[in-house]
């Protein structure tokens, strides 16, 4: 069995931006531990010489012409926010910097 | 500061490396329809896609993809036979899938180069820049950031997000470190900087405009003790949105690091923030690790497999290099380096070149696109190709050049041309502009007067010379009293067989 | 006389010939749904209005004598993961509590092209993670056959839809079984089609690289008919495949098998299945081989790693493709009282958001994507998935079809397996194969397992684009069974819990 800690899981909390509890870090680490037992198990047979499939069927080179289409109404684009200030979306002070 | 530039570079080796951002100008987006256009009102260029609505699906625009090939020709680069987008997973209000499609491991061009000339203490001095990739990716929305005192980031009380930059199509070109440019460093980068944009320029493939964030540079910079054959720590300058920023910055990121090495403190691995108005950086967000984007193969979108033919078919539309092309007609023109400069600031050699191979004087037609045309469209905050066509241009230094036009009279024809009175013959004609003494111009007048009373014609052709006087008359008229009635009398009669 | 008994293909004809009018049609499965849903809650949302509207435009269509398609004014029950314009889509979750997309998903824009009338939005497990409907935020649908037991999942809203007389066809999804197993444990039919047959776009992803939407009906023709309206090429998909679809109408009527080779996959069956489960697919086989078809073992060595790999694929993607509900541009905002920045906000609402088993896929997923972690698992799960293509791959070279018991098990209780998620997802052992190369699978009632009287699913694979094979096989199969029952697993004669 993987051997997962609290802390563990509580970075992958923060990496995937989930507040947890700690009652609930707990009992996701040890299910997590378990579940990674036993899909652990891929690595018996995933040897070097294996390509890996991202896609199931092999396509290429799908592309769009360059054509502009009509985009949604503002109406539309901000239908569904939960917070909206004129014609942009409003959210809370975003703190720190896009990369 | 106890140390300035001379004695930092005198101690110490910088190192550079430089990664630009090029949004392309497609007229739709990398991933779905909607417009680039610039300055449209917020969230009116959206679509599920780009605003990362649940279900939506990305379909790559095979423009951006030619666009991306062609850059990667342009500076050298193999073109790969296999390349994918994978996605770049962080949480950024301004960024609506919370992950970006970019390519990672797989780019689309790999190892190029490009060589720039600086000048230096002993002369021109070539360096070559390698290019580790060119890759392809996405660009955020854009946030307002309201309510706190500064304007800034921190203190602003909420945020307001426009999307419609999200998703316009962002080329992404690293250089591997270029080491060796000692204290030329900063010449270096603009110059490397310079001849990018150029060349973007002349590919068509941006409008490579740094003050519209359309190219924007990040600079890389660690500095090592001179002959310690080490790499410094290094850090990544953001926000330079100038060619004489990337030269500032750069100077002052090895400035700034010295100073600390000579303090006895060490460099740290950050983003930092280059700020036009000192020509400092200031620190960025810090991270107490390392962000894991937690990259893999976008699921969404399938591999693209350039064949080499369409890869060939690119590679001939690649133009001369503009540096190469700028000295050979610089030579071709014989004109001063400061001239050729303005031109190309004024984005005006294309049309200069094109006037010029219409027939034009290489002078005449530098300076009617850098004087008149420009003040005209100076006056109505346009480009100067949008007011008149090379053609017109060139039609007009022919009339000069043929006797037909004065200098002054052709100011006129051409703010008539702009005007939208016709083309240049045809402004003439309307505004009767000739000088007149000029014999094509009178075979004009006397064409028509002959046109207006063929019967005339007749009789003179018939050999009744006197009839001549009605005919002269009429021309003379029509030049408003200008023309050398002698001379009339000569060309009519010479034009209806009796000379 | 009610209709909701009859099949769609007979729906169909009697609107042909004007026996009933679609209005009345659709009024009669609204009347069933306020009859039973409240006992089998297969429904989050009935869209009576829209779909009494759909169906008046149905009716005048006929009456106006133009071209109509087969399934026009036949109502639909769909699946809530797939967007509709105007209409909540809540994927079961939460998070999309009253979102309503301002756009149509490709399958409804053909379904509502092809005149099908669309009654609501059934239930499911949150964003189709599942296999039993009981991660539905808005609680669990029940098995029609048995109030108490699960209906599968996550389509399990759709499949009792079918089996509870309340639609006779309906939209499903499958990422790693989520239309056959619901299929299999409630007797009706489903469909899932070659990954690329039927468009994604406005499917809200799980699994990008495995959900493939599909149709679901009491009947293989009914199905194939639905098939029919829904595949294709679309080009908002990069992954759509741009090939002609199948004749699956026609190999659905096809009714025989006559020299087709039929490989039972060993390593799918035996030790782990039920022992009524195993005795009807043994039964079903010699009926195949009482029509001629001839049955041979065929060995897939690898697809014992294929559940590891699936849930190491399934919840990456998932990862990455769940990150968007952060509360920015849609969904539910939790926590936004003015003092704290839009990180905190984004924890605090997928917090509250998601459900248990969302929350540990994506942690899982993000614990296998993450740098150290990454080729270990999702690269070797990428690895496995290549080993369980060249299995099908061989096996496809000596048979035509492939097939299996659906699932190990009829459905079990509600509420048994919920503490224990790897006991849950054995449910999906025999399905998710076929997810993780890309072919079509097909599950269709073969009886009712001796021991619990539940109906028990048969299996049916055909390789990439080849589904017209599983509708063959599939179609003489049922003709085979109803012929040998005297009547459908599920009539208006079948003794279901609902009345």
């Amino acid at each position: 069995m993987a051997a997962i800690s609290r802390d563990d899981v509580a970075h992958l909390a923060r990496l995937s931006r989930i507040e947890m509890s700690d009652a609930e870090l707990d009992h996701m680490a040890s299910e997590l531990g378990v579940i990674l037992g036993a899909v652990a198990r891929v690595q018996e047979v995933a040897t070097d010489d294996i390509p890996p499939t991202s896609h199931a069927i092999p396509l290429h080179n799908v592309f769009r012409e360059d054509v502009v289409k009509p985009s949604l109404t503002p109406e539309e684009s901000l239908s569904g926010a939960p917070a909206t200030d004129g014609p942009r979306f409003k959210v809370p002070q975003i703190l720190g910097e896009a990369e | 500061m106890s140390m300035n530039y001379d004695a930092a570079v005198a101690a110490y080796e910088p190192t550079l490396g430089l990664e630009v951002h090029v949004e392309l100008n497609t007229k739709s987006k990398m991933f779905c329809s909607c417009s680039t256009e610039f300055g449209a009102e917020p969230n009116t260029q959206t679509c599920p896609v780009c605003l990362g609505l649940p279900g939506s699906l990305p379909v790559v625009n095979g423009k951006a993809i030619e666009s991306s090939i062609l850059i990667g020709l342009a500076l050298n680069c193999s073109i790969a036979p296999f390349s994918r987008f994978a996605r770049k997973n962080y949480f950024y209000p301004d960024m609506p899938k919370n992950f970006q499609t970019s390519q990672y491991d797989e780019p689309i061009c790999v190892d190029g180069y490009l060589d720039v000339e600086i000048e230096t203490d002993e002369g021109p001095k070539k360096f070559r820049v390698e290019i580790e990739r060119v890759h392809m990716e996405e660009d955020t929305g854009k946030s307002l950031h309201v309510g706190g005192s500064t304007g800034r980031i921190h203190g602003a009380e909420y945020s307001l997000l426009d999307y419609n930059r999200a998703g316009i199509p962002l080329v992404e070109i690293v250089t591997r470190i270029v080491p060796g440019t000692g204290k030329y460093a900063p010449q270096v980068a603009r110059a490397y900087v310079t001849e990018l944009r150029d060349i973007l320029r002349s590919l068509g493939v941006s409008d490579v405009k740094m003050e519209q964030g359309s190219l924007r540079c990040d600079a890389n910079v660690s500095i090592a003790p001179i002959g310690s054959g080490k790499l410094g720590t290094r850090s990544e300058t953001k926000n330079v949105n100038s060619l004489r920023s990337v030269e500032r910055a750069v100077s002052g990121e090895i400035e700034r690091q010295a100073n600390r090495l000579e303090s006895g403190e060490r460099i740290i691995q950050e983003t930092r923030h280059f700020l036009e108005e000192s020509g400092q950086t200031r620190p960025g967000r810090s991270k107490e690790t390392a962000e894991d984007y937690r990259y893999f193969p976008e699921p969404d979108l399938v591999p693209v497999t350039p064949d080499a033919d369409w890869i060939e078919e690119l590679r001939k539309r690649i133009p001369e290099k503009p540096s190469i092309r700028r000295k050979r007609l610089q030579e071709e023109w014989n004109v001063p380096a400061k001239e050729m400069e303005s031109m190309v600031n004024a984005e005006l050699l294309d049309v200069v070149e094109e006037t010029v191979k219409l027939g034009s004087d290489a002078t005449r037609a530098r300076s009617w696109w850098l004087g008149e045309v420009s003040r005209l469209a100076n006056e109505k905050e346009v480009a100067p190709t949008s007011l008149i066509t090379a053609a017109q241009v060139a039609e007009v230094i022919a009339l000069i050049a043929g006797g037909e036009l004065t200098d002054k009279l052709a100011r006129q024809v051409v703010e008539g041309v702009i005007n939208g009175e016709g083309t240049p013959r045809e402004v003439i004609d309307k505004r009767g502009l000739k000088v007149v003494s000029d014999d094509s111009a009178l075979m004009v007048a006397i064409e028509a007067a002959i046109a207006a009373q063929p019967d005339t014609a007749e009789r003179i052709r018939g050999g009744n010379i006197p009839a001549a006087g009605a005919l002269i008359g009429a021309v003379m008229k029509a030049t408003g009293g200008q023309a050398d009635a002698a001379k009339v009398r000569e060309l009519l009669l010479k034009h209806l067989g009796q000379g | 006389m009610t209709h909701i008994y009859s099949t769609a293909a007979q729906m169909s004809a009697a609107l042909a010939a004007k026996e009933v009018s679609s209005v009345d049609l659709t009024k009669e499965h609204l009347a069933r749904i306020a009859q039973v849903d409240t006992d089998v809650h297969a429904f989050l949302y009935v869209d009576k209005e829209g779909a009494l509207a759909q169906a008046e435009a149905a009716d005048k269509l006929r009456a106006a004598g133009g071209a109509i398609s087969p399934l026009a004014g036949v109502p639909l029950a769909l699946k809530d993961v797939l967007a509709q314009k105007g209409i909540p889509t809540t994927c079961g979750s939460k998070m999309l509590e009253n979102w309503r997309p301002p756009y149509d998903s490709t399958v409804v824009t053909k379904l509502k092209a092809a005149g099908v009338v669309i009654l609501g939005k059934t239930n499911m497990d949150e964003f189709a993670m599942g296999s039993s409907t009981e991660n539905s935020a808005y609680g669990p649908t029940h098995n029609p056959w048995d109030l108490d037991r699960i209906p599968g999942g996550s389509g399990g809203g759709s499949a009792a839809a079918l089996a509870a007389f309340e639609a006779p066809l309906a939209i499903g999804t499958d990422t790693g079984g989520s239309i056959r197993q619901p299929a299999a444990v409630t007797g009706t039919v489903g469909v899932k089609p070659t990954y690329g047959g039927v468009s994604r776009y406005g499917l809200v992803a799980f699994s990008s690289s495995l959900d493939q939407a599909g149709p679901c009906a009491r009947t293989v023709l009914d199905t194939a008919l639905l098939h029919e309206v829904i595949a294709g090429y679309d080009e908002r998909d990069s992954t759509s495949i741009n090939q002609a679809v199948p004749d699956v109408v026609a190999a659905a009527k096809r009714q025989e098998v006559k020299g087709m080779k039929i490989g039972v996959v060993k390593e799918l069956g035996g030790d782990g299945f039920q022992a009524g489960v195993s005795q009807r697919f043994q039964e079903a086989l010699e009926i195949l081989v009482a029509n001629g078809a001839e049955i041979v073992e065929v060995s897939c060595p690898n697809f014992e790693y294929a559940l590891a790999a699936y849930y190491l694929i399934a919840p990456s993607e998932a990862s990455s493709n769940l990150a968007r509900f952060d509360s920015m541009r849609y969904g539910i905002r939790v926590g936004d009282d003015g003092t704290v920045g839009a990180e905190e906000v984004m924890r605090a609402t997928r917090h509250l958001g998601f459900g248990p088993e969302v929350k540990r896929r994506i942690i899982l997923g993000t614990y296998a994507l993450s740098s150290g972690y990454y080729d270990a698992y999702y690269g070797s799960a990428q690895k496995v998935r290549t080993l369980i293509k060249r299995d099908y791959e061989k096996a496809f070279e000596s048979v035509d079809v492939l097939v299996s018991p659906t699932c190990p098990t009829t459905a079990f209780k509600i509420g048994e397996k919920s503490d224990d998620p790897l006991a849950m997802y054995l449910n999906d052992i025999a399905t998710i194969p076929v997810n993780m190369a890309g072919i079509g699978g097909m599950s269709l009632p073969c009886g009712l397992a001796p021991e619990d009287n539940l109906p028990v699913g048969f299996q049916i694979m055909s390789p990439v684009m080849q589904d017209d094979r599983m509708y063959r096989v599939g179609g003489t199969l049922e003709a085979a069974l109803v012929s040998k029952w005297g009547q459908p697993l599920l009539s208006a004669e079948t003794k279901l819990a609902v009345k």
